[in-house]
């Protein structure tokens, strides 16, 4: 497959349809529009409906997430506004713009204002490679998911922005936290994608996607499971929230925010989960491509059981410490990474371009790897962690 | 091994994501409330009072608040007052229920409820007409004889005066 | 060349989501690691001693409720037990089983509180914490039935308990002792193997058991650290002579130990309920005493081994209708005295899961 430069209008139909009305349309014999007009406005509006469709599903997936938490912990869950409590997420939009934007003194007032603004914008631009459907998406990127990598670290700056900005001590710590755990983890995250990539040969999410012979979860296990911890801890997400930490440090770095600067960071906080389940899916779980079923229904279905399974997490696990975090990053990750890119780049220099039976045997291999690498490295990492019985001892009368 | 502690976690949170609930929407539905529950909206019956003041000497934080004038028409005792004032703060209540254990009379008695949210303050305090004019639904709680009769203040009738003394 | 580093001081309380209420530490942090701590107290000061130098004896109870606020049972068995020592009134044997029976769901209910919040510390989203409280609810139900209250009691009095528990509450305590064993498994099965508590609990915060004593630390902590004392053992107060139970004790006394030996102690509990429910005879519920009691010239201490530690409240008496003197001894101011030897050299996720393991109550820290 050649990887030459695709015209966009030629890729995207819905944007190539709207292209060619908008230039054709004639008033009088004469073409209201010109050329860079219609392609501004065409642009616009499916920028404008990609956005709006994420932030709609993320706010709906507030409700979701706080219904089912709500179910994981046994209790009801916000049920009062609409049915089912559906409308909570409006009346919460609602509240946070009518609450008073309060700034403390003592603030470093651009850097301050400008912090949820550059934490809300990377989230969103991730959507703007992730492949929907077959020609569904915004732009196919020839460097997609490089793309991601990079839009994906600029957050750590917002963080460490909001955490110095705001002139307070806990809001300092959440952001150094911050600013630690989401270096740390960009090693794992970007050594198990590599691993997709070897199989691939493309960056473009798209190619991704269309040269998934089998969902790469089956032949790059180890893989899916390092990008699984790391992005969790990306996202700042249980068990590695130590950035809000809300028993510890209040509400980390975002403790002085109020109104709807807080409900930006809140926002984006929701909208990365989706973000981070559209990229698994797209890299490890054949993205939007599936029997039976459309193909952004797939898409959709992938992603809401990889949100549901973070979600799941969030529920359960306890949060870990900050050098425990960083030690899991560094000595169980990293090797680990190093492991699974060596031994495939051993297989695809052997195999080739697999197909057919010897994806199977490399899928084989891969998983052998998988578990006798946890299996070991497990062991080291809990030789200390044994659980221990109280000792029951009958008083008598002492 | 490590991370099979966490797997049983895990399937324990998932297996109550199946489960029932146990909080329930307070205003469409309540929890079933004790008999003895110690709750607000005194029951005070004028006809047993003689005015003694047991209840106001009795409360820890003093507030009831009793003005009486001799000669009475208590319909059990001799000897009474009548009583004008019979003010009782709930704003400061805290439900302990020692006004109603040193009533020799069995006139006071626990209420029920607990609904009687107010805006100001001074509306907390129950006046002597609320207190006669009141639907009396009598928490048992340190009153044997309604738990001899398995009285329940939401599940049966009001009492009158007649039905709720030790005789 | 080193870089430069200074210490930075936080203040962290009076409002701040896990010191358990009012409470306030100033922290000196070396980075992560905290190189002193000062614990400040006294934003819940009500001034409960000198209160009771104003109340009557019955009246007092009222007070008692409300210093811990999570265990009033056991804080109303140890006043009504002072009393009673100071007045020399026996209360028949049918109020001393069922103060014993509401004594034991009392611990069960704070030890419940207690591993929730600490779960909670941790960081794990609230859920222990709603499964024990869903526990506690049917605790609290029963406490209803009993006596009307959900969490300020005022059950006992002097000489007794104040009525009879109603038949409902004998099925209700049937049924909670079939089915709590299976909860408390469910807790263990949710969090006690969990790697992660592991590694954030274990050998943080040890307290020695030597140094325990010497800050005369009292209950679950205690015998955490290893020390075999339990005032229901040690000097039986009602009918605990008459019980079976044994007191689980630690091995190392760090944040993980102090939460096993609470979730063996709610097992014991239920044991000792089984055995109340079985033994408890009939008969009256309080002995003959006038509601105005007068104890005569002199001073008493009565204690208790309550959820938190021992609870002991010490009355001076001169003849009068209310105390002279009421001491409280209050488990958890004296147990927070040792906060600073667990905190240093710690990290500030350590602080606050200490501090939960601790289980302190501002309402008996500041009276």
């Amino acid at each position: 497959m050649d990887n030459a430069y695709v015209p966009f209008k030629e890729a995207n139909a819905f944007y190539g349809n709207l292209y060619q009305f908008l230039t054709d349309l004639t008033i009088f014999g004469v073409s209201p529009i010109p050329d860079w007009l219609a392609y501004l406005i065409a642009g616009f509006l499916i920028v404008f409906s990609v956005i709006n469709t994420v932030v709609i599903i993320t706010t709906l997936g507030t409700w979701v997430e706080r219904r089912l938490i709500a179910r994981f912990q046994s209790r009801l869950g916000p049920n009062r506004w609409g049915p089912w409590g559906l409308l909570t997420p409006i009346a919460d939009a609602v509240k946070l713009l009518s609450k008073e934007d309060t700034k403390p003194d003592g603030v470093d007032s651009w850097v301050f204002n400008l912090a949820p603004l550059m934490f809300i914008v990377p989230p969103i631009l991730i959507f703007a490679v992730i492949p929907y459907s077959h020609n569904a998406y915004i732009s196919n990127l020839n460097i997609g998911i490089l793309f991601i990598i990079a839009v994906t670290t600029v957050p750590t700056v917002a963080m460490f922005m909001a955490g110095w900005g705001s002139g307070n001590r806990y809001s300092l710590f959440g952001a150094m936290r911050g600013v630690a755990q989401l270096v740390s983890y960009e090693v794992p995250m970007v050594l198990s994608i590599v691993g997709v990539l070897l199989f691939v040969g493309s960056l473009s999410m798209v190619d991704i996607v269309e040269r998934q012979f089998v969902p790469f979860i089956l032949v790059q296990p180890l893989g899916f499971f390092i990008f699984f911890i790391a992005i969790s801890a990306e996202m700042n997400r249980s068990p590695f929230d130590i950035v809000e930490a809300d028993s510890e440090l209040v509400a980390g770095f975002h403790t002085e925010y109020s109104g709807m600067k807080w409900g930006t960071f809140q926002l984006a906080e929701f909208i990365a989960p989706f973000g981070a389940a559209s990229i698994m899916t797209t890299l490890f779980l054949k993205g939007w491509e599936g029997p039976i079923l459309p193909g952004p229904l797939w898409f959709f279905l992938k992603v809401g059981f990889v949100w549901f399974i973070l979600l799941w997490i969030r529920a359960t696990l306890p949060r870990l410490r900050v050098d425990q975090i960083m030690g899991l990053a560094w000595k169980f990750l990293f090797p680990l990474g190093l492991i699974n890119l060596f031994v495939t780049a051993a297989e695809v220099l052997a195999w080739g371009d697999p197909t057919g039976s010897e994806i199977w045997l490399m899928a084989g291999i891969n998983w052998t790897i998988a578990v006798v690498c946890l299996v070991i490295s497990s062991h080291l990492v809990s030789a200390k962690l044994t659980t221990r019985n109280s000792v029951l001892e009958n008083a008598g009368n002492n | 091994m490590y991370g099979l502690g966490i797997a049983k976690g895990l399937a324990v949170t998932f297996r109550n994501l199946f489960r029932k609930p146990f909080t329930v929407q307070y205003p469409e539905e309540a929890v079933p409330q004790a008999a003895r529950f110690r709750g607000e909206e005194f029951g005070w019956f004028e006809e047993r009072c003689t005015g003694c003041a047991s209840c106001a000497k009795y409360c820890p934080l003093g507030i009831i608040k009793i003005v009486t004038h001799p000669g009475g028409s208590n319909m059990q005792e001799g000897q009474s007052y009548t009583v004008d004032t019979f003010d009782i703060d709930i704003g400061r209540c805290m439900f302990c229920g020692l006004c109603v254990e040193a009533c020799p009379y069995d006139a006071l008695f626990m209420g029920s409820g607990f609904e009687r949210g107010q805006y100001v303050r001074d509306d907390l305090i129950i006046p002597i007409e609320e207190l006669k004019s009141a639907e009396r639904r009598l928490s048992t709680w340190y009153r044997p004889q309604l738990e001899g009769k398995n009285y329940h203040p939401h599940k049966d009738e009001p009492l009158s005066w007649e039905e709720v003394g030790r005789k | 060349m080193p870089i430069r580093t200074e210490p930075i001081t936080v203040n962290i309380g009076p409002q701040h989501p896990s010191t358990h209420g009012v409470f306030r530490m100033r922290v000196t942090f070396d980075g992560e690691m905290i190189i002193d701590v000062e614990p400040i107290f006294g934003y819940l000061h009500r001034g409960s001693e000198k209160l009771a130098e104003e109340r009557t004896y019955t009246q007092v109870i009222t007070l008692t409720d409300r210093l811990d606020y999570v265990s009033s049972m056991s804080n109303n068995l140890s006043y009504v037990l002072a009393v009673e020592k100071l007045s020399g009134i026996v209360p028949p044997e049918r109020a001393m089983y069922l103060r014993v029976i509401v004594a034991e769901l009392q611990r069960i209910v704070s030890h419940l509180v207690a591993t929730g919040f600490f779960l909670n510390d941790v960081g794990a989203l609230a859920t222990p914490l709603m499964y024990c409280f869903r526990e506690r609810e049917k605790i609290l139900d029963m406490f209803e039935m009993l006596c009307g209250a959900r969490i300020t009691l005022s059950f006992m009095r002097v000489g007794g308990i104040f009525q009879d528990a109603p038949s409902e509450f004998w099925e209700a305590l049937t049924d909670f002792l079939e089915y709590m064993p299976g909860y408390i498994d469910e807790y263990e099965r949710l969090i006690t193997g969990n790697e992660i508590l592991l590694s954030r609990t274990k050998d943080i915060g040890v307290l020695s058991s030597e140094q325990a004593i010497n800050s005369s630390i009292s209950g679950p902590i205690l015998r955490a650290s290893g020390v075999k004392w339990d005032l229901r053992k040690a000097d039986p107060y009602d009918v605990y002579d008459r019980m079976e139970f044994e007191i689980p004790v630690g091995t190392v006394g760090d944040n993980y130990d102090r939460y096993l030996i609470r979730i063996a102690e709610m097992r014991e509990s239920l044991k000792i309920l089984q055995q109340c429910v079985n033994q408890i005879p009939d008969g009256p519920i309080r002995a003959d005493t006038a509601n105005l009691i007068r104890p005569p010239v002199g001073d008493a201490y009565g204690h208790v081994e309550g959820p938190k530690g021992e609870l002991g409240f010490y009355l001076v008496s001169d003849g009068g209708i209310s105390p002279y003197r009421c001491k409280i001894r209050s488990s958890s101011l004296i147990n927070l005295t040792a906060l600073k030897d667990m905190l240093v050299d710690t990290k500030l996720a350590d602080m606050i899961v200490t501090f939960g393991s601790v289980d302190i109550n501002m309402g008996e820290v500041d009276r």
